[in-house]
């Protein structure tokens, strides 16, 4: 396994280019609902994505984001 | 390195995968049979289906110097349909008699619905009943989580041995009921939407490598069966020896599949020899 330091050293520019793809989304859809005529969907999806964000950003979890995550994506079992 | 790619579906690709394949160490593919991309609608269709895999793949496959070995069954999208199910069910035991068919899959569940439970099981019976290895689909995305918990309900009941069944396609959610009920687990890369390589190596990490598979996303949607060759890039990197990759890479599938007396590829060890003197 790698150490802390080598985690950040191997992975830091792949989060930074993941998280500006979020970012983007996030401003074109909000530039996409300012047009006129064009209010936000009803649409439970976009509201998940920023559930999962504070998931991420939770810095006293386990290390258990991924299936929070993956829990939170889950259609509600039987 | 030798690497074994235990589900990979050649009849969606071009043959210049097994050139790639070859090139990059893989000297084995084990080829489920899958859903098409659209319902079939005869029998007959699977049957040829399941020729193709059992007598034309190998010799596609063969020219590269790569094993090809295959999974007969109706997948889990397709048992929507019993009756044409059963049909197909009918004739699964002629192909358990080819040279290299390994046993029943891809089988399991897509959104669980109760025809798709009913031919699982069906599936199940059949796979006892003549003594072959078993292969299960687990859903994608939202449905993967209540779809596998169906699975373990279902499995859990049948008289089969957990080291004889491999549920595939875990994820972090879903990996560790899978491992803690004895199964083999196998995670499937790919380029974008599922599991990626990182994450693979993570839960290796996490879960350990015992009774593990992973295996690339092959097949007729986006995949790449260079995502087996970047998760292997992935572990190595992180620290872990080539030994360890041969393990998890080649030697995992080889225990898993070599159940089945007709894989005969057995697990390998690297050996370091003695320097002997020059001139």
């Amino acid at each position: 396994m790698l150490t802390a330091s080598e985690v950040v050293e191997k992975y830091f520019l792949d989060a930074r280019a993941m998280l500006l793809e979020l970012a983007a989304l996030l401003d074109r859809y909000d530039r996409a609902c300012s047009q006129a005529n064009n209010s936000p969907p009803e649409d439970p999806r976009m509201e998940l994505l920023y559930q999962a964000l504070a998931v991420i950003a939770d810095r006293k979890t386990n290390p258990d984001r991924v299936e929070r995550l993956l829990v939170m994506f889950s259609d509600p079992a039987e | 390195m030798r690497i074994i790619q235990p589900h990979y579906h050649g009849i969606a690709r071009t043959t210049q995968d097994y050139q790639r394949m070859a090139y990059a160490g893989v000297v084995a593919v084990a080829e489920p049979a899958f859903w098409a991309g659209f319902d079939r609608k005869y029998p007959e269709t699977f049957l040829d289906y399941f020729r193709q895999i059992s007598e034309f793949e190998p010799t596609r496959a063969a020219q590269y110097g790569i094993r090809h070995y295959c999974w007969v069954a109706v997948n889990p999208k397709e048992a929507e349909n019993p009756s044409l199910s059963r049909e197909v069910l009918r004739h699964m035991p002629e192909f358990f008699q080819k040279p290299t068919v390994l046993g029943v899959g891809e089988t399991g569940l897509h959104k669980s619905t109760r025809n798709e439970c009913e031919i699982f099981e069906a599936q199940i019976e059949l796979a006892i009943k003549y003594d072959q290895l078993l292969l299960v689909h687990t859903p994608h995305l939202q449905d993967k989580l209540r779809g596998t918990k169906r699975i373990l309900e279902i499995l859990r009941r049948a008289p089969i041995s957990p080291e004889r069944v491999w549920i595939d396609h875990v994820e972090e959610h879903t990996i560790r009921a899978c491992k803690d009920a004895g199964y083999w687990v196998g995670f499937t890369l790919y380029p974008i939407t599922k599991c990626s390589p990182a994450r693979a190596v993570d839960m290796i990490e996490r879960y350990g490598a015992d009774r593990t598979l992973v295996n690339s996303s092959a097949d007729w949607g986006p995949s790449d069966p260079a995502t087996l060759h970047e998760c292997i890039f992935e572990f190595r990197r992180r620290g872990h020896s080539e030994q360890e990759a041969i393990e998890l890479f080649h030697n995992n599938p080889a225990r898993f599949l070599g159940q089945n007396p007709k894989f005969t590829i057995r697990p390998i060890r690297i050996e370091e020899l003695e320097p002997t003197a020059v001139g």
